[in-house]
């Protein structure tokens, strides 16, 4: 063997049964090594290539790094919420109505001065937290004006109300495109539909907000005689053209991995081609159709740009999805850019942040843990 | 022996299945049909090079795509070799077993769903308030406020990090599908695993390599929620000079004008004219990256 002289060589007892558990791990991995290649493992420690792995190791590790990273500094930003130390608003929402068009009414300067003194330092405001977690649920969004108020209630149902139609639109129309795709379709319908959704996967969100924003509002406004142009309905709808490509891609995958024998058995006792993919392709997947629909609810749910644009913004609770909605990634998009850093707004837009990411976090969670591993367990066990 | 129910639905689930594909590629061709027709009378050679003037309502977005250019180079220039290196690592080092390597590939998988407006708070929250209020602290003492605000470096960083499962999916599976003989017969030669790796497996998987790239940078030029907050300017009449400047960027630049600018309908050309110059820009990117892509698999399947 011809051994590079820049390389260090050292003595057999450095490699140890580290190495050895190296090389085991390496032959069964690669399936098979040559001879040669088991020696020179077991015989020589070598610098280079050792640093070499651990550092490559190091850069691969700083992926985890950053995910700890982005959880620590998202939360470091909200954590103040918590602390308790910072009030959010002073008192509930009633009498600070009062307190905004006019301390008169209250009759103490030191209310005033009060006032004038939180929005300066807030930090001085104590022992109030639980009026700060209970106006967090309150159902005003207001945090621009004198008397911000921070209820996260309209935000929310926002949210959810602009998900909700997106995957109730994306779903239906992702999960049969992808049966049509593993089931029915002849070789060309493929070749057409397979690049079409890669280039709706690549539409940049803001295109697709564009798009909602100017072509399908006035199509939906004219068809359907919407109150306000823009709404949850309209939002949602342009957000399933985002969620499509996750959920269709997933579902392909997880319908063209289930075993042909299944497939067979089922056309070999008789069933036709609907039944088959309808009774047992579809329901072999059922996984796969699950985590489809779990990252496409977290795509749904984190989207900025595309509701930025197309729902209106409008922070309401109401049950009505043809009304304007301002959602969590809205909003955070739409005012960070304003807030003061350190101040209250800027610290509760990191608390939607933050809830944002645990949620997105969660549902990845579910389908890496609990689903994917399922959907193996399942399709090998057969 | 078919009942009059079965052959409704014979006919009626492959015919609804049929349906929905339909509406996917008839939504994609009613996307682009709009954004052409709306933007082609606007653009025009002065469209590309000029600047916007008399308040954004005229001119062109040559900024824009000057600012856009920049955040996907230095990006590149960050986030490639990180992503190749893990994807080394996953592909070539790891054991699939190895409780590290499935760390790495969580991590991965978690970094591909966080939502870009996250990205863009982290980036607000540490580069910004972190790192650059320190870097501004240490290089002027705290006087001056030069990396401590939004710039592009900080963009380009949190873009940067938002694209790195990209880079990393796309260049490991071009890595795997080196063949298995080639590093063989390199080991089998004498040459170490990191010569192998380097002289062997990286040469063999530079298309991938290069498609995991196109692929960051047409996702990076798109997105616009991470860079909202960390370092996109509304309108700048020149260019960036220094990586502590702000930009502009052309995704932003659709945002802004369409939904603040002070006379929406009078700039409606100009907003479909850049939505289609993004559109262009991020398809050429991946119509390049999937003929690279479909030569990896044709190689490996060799």
């Amino acid at each position: 063997m011809d051994e590079p002289t820049t390389l260090t060589e050292t003595p057999v007892a450095l490699a140890g049964p580290g190495m050895e558990n190296q090389t085991s791990r390496v032959s069964k991995r690669s399936g098979s090594t040559s001879p040669s290649g088991e020696l020179w493992w077991r015989k020589r420690f070598r610098l280079a290539e050792f640093l070499v792995e651990k550092l490559v190791t190091a850069i691969a590790f700083l992926s985890f790094a950053f995910i700890v990273l982005i959880f620590a500094f998202v939360f470091r930003e909200a954590a103040p919420v918590f602390s308790s130390s910072r009030e959010i608003t002073p008192v509930t929402s009633k009498p600070a109505e009062q307190e905004t068009y006019g301390e008169e009414q209250l009759g103490d300067a030191q209310r005033g001065a009060l006032t004038r003194e939180r929005e300066k330092t807030p930090v001085e405001q104590t022992g109030e937290g639980s009026a700060t977690v209970r106006n967090l649920v309150d159902k005003t969004w207001q945090p621009v004006s004198s008397q911000p108020k921070y209820g996260l209630l309209p935000l929310v149902i926002g949210s959810l109300k602009v998900t909700i139609v997106a995957v109730l639109i994306a779903a239906p129309i992702a999960i049969f495109s992808a049966l049509f795709t593993s089931a029915f379709a002849p070789k060309w319908a493929k070749e057409v539909l397979k690049p079409t959704i890669e280039i709706l996967a690549g539409f940049p969100s803001v295109v697709i907000g564009f798009f909602a924003l100017i072509a399908m509002a006035s199509f939906f406004q004219n068809a359907f005689g919407f109150e306000y142009r823009l709404n949850a309905f309209v939002g949602g709808a342009a957000l399933s053209l985002a969620v499509i490509p996750i959920i269709y891609t997933i579902t392909e995958d997880s319908l063209t991995r289930v075993p042909r024998v299944m497939t067979e058995a089922s056309l070999a006792l008789g069933a036709t081609r609907w039944q088959t993919a309808l009774f047992v392709i579809l329901p072999a997947a059922t996984p796969g159709i699950f985590a489809a629909m779990l990252l496409g609810i977290g795509r749904a749910f984190g989207e900025t740009m595309i509701v930025l644009m197309a729902t209106g913004n409008a922070a309401i609770v109401s049950g009505n999805f043809f009304e304007p909605v301002r959602t969590m990634s809205a909003s955070i998009g739409a005012e960070m850019a304003e807030v003061v850093f350190g101040d209250t707004h800027y610290t509760v837009l990191f608390l939607i942040g933050s809830i944002l990411f645990l949620f997105s976090f969660t549902l990845n969670a579910i389908v890496e843990i609990f689903v994917r591993q399922r959907l193996m367990r399942r399709f090998q066990g057969q | 022996m078919k009942t009059l129910r079965q052959k409704l639905f014979g006919l009626s689930v492959p015919a609804l299945s049929a349906l929905c594909a339909f509406v996917i590629v008839l939504m994609v061709l009613l996307i682009i049909g709009d954004i052409v027709l709306g933007g082609w009378g606007t653009l025009s050679w002065e469209f590309l090079s000029g600047v916007p003037k008399e308040g954004m309502t005229a001119g062109g977005i040559y900024p824009a795509i000057f600012g856009t250019f920049l955040l996907v180079v230095i990006m590149s220039i960050v986030g490639v070799p990180i992503g190749t290196i893990t994807a080394i690592y996953l592909s070539e080092y790891a054991s699939q077993r190895s409780i590290l390597a499935r760390v790495v590939r969580f991590a991965v998988n978690t970094l591909a769903g966080v939502p870009a407006i996250v990205f863009g708070l982290f980036g607000l929250g540490f580069f910004i308030q972190f790192v650059g209020i320190r870097m501004d602290q240490v290089l002027t003492g705290g006087v001056q406020l030069k990396w401590g605000q939004p710039n592009i470096l900080w963009a380009s960083l949190t873009m940067a990090l938002l694209t790195l499962p990209v880079v990393i999916v796309s260049v490991e599976e071009a890595i795997r599908a080196v063949p298995r003989e080639l590093r063989e017969a390199s080991l089998a030669l004498g040459a170490t695993k990191w010569e192998t790796i380097r002289k062997v497996v990286l040469p063999n998987s530079i298309t991938g390599i290069l498609t995991g790239a196109i692929l960051a940078v047409s996702r990076g030029a798109g997105e616009v929620a991470p860079i909202l907050f960390t370092g996109a300017a509304y309108f700048l009449p020149k260019l960036p000079g220094s990586l502590s400047d702000q930009f502009m960027e052309l995704g932003y630049h659709i945002y802004i004008m369409s939904t603040q600018s002070p006379d929406v309908e009078a700039t409606r050309g100009i907003q479909y004219a850049t939505t289609l110059v993004l559109l262009v820009l991020t398809f050429t990117l991946n119509f390049a990256a999937v003929f690279l892509r479909y030569r990896i698999r044709m190689k490996s399947i060799r």
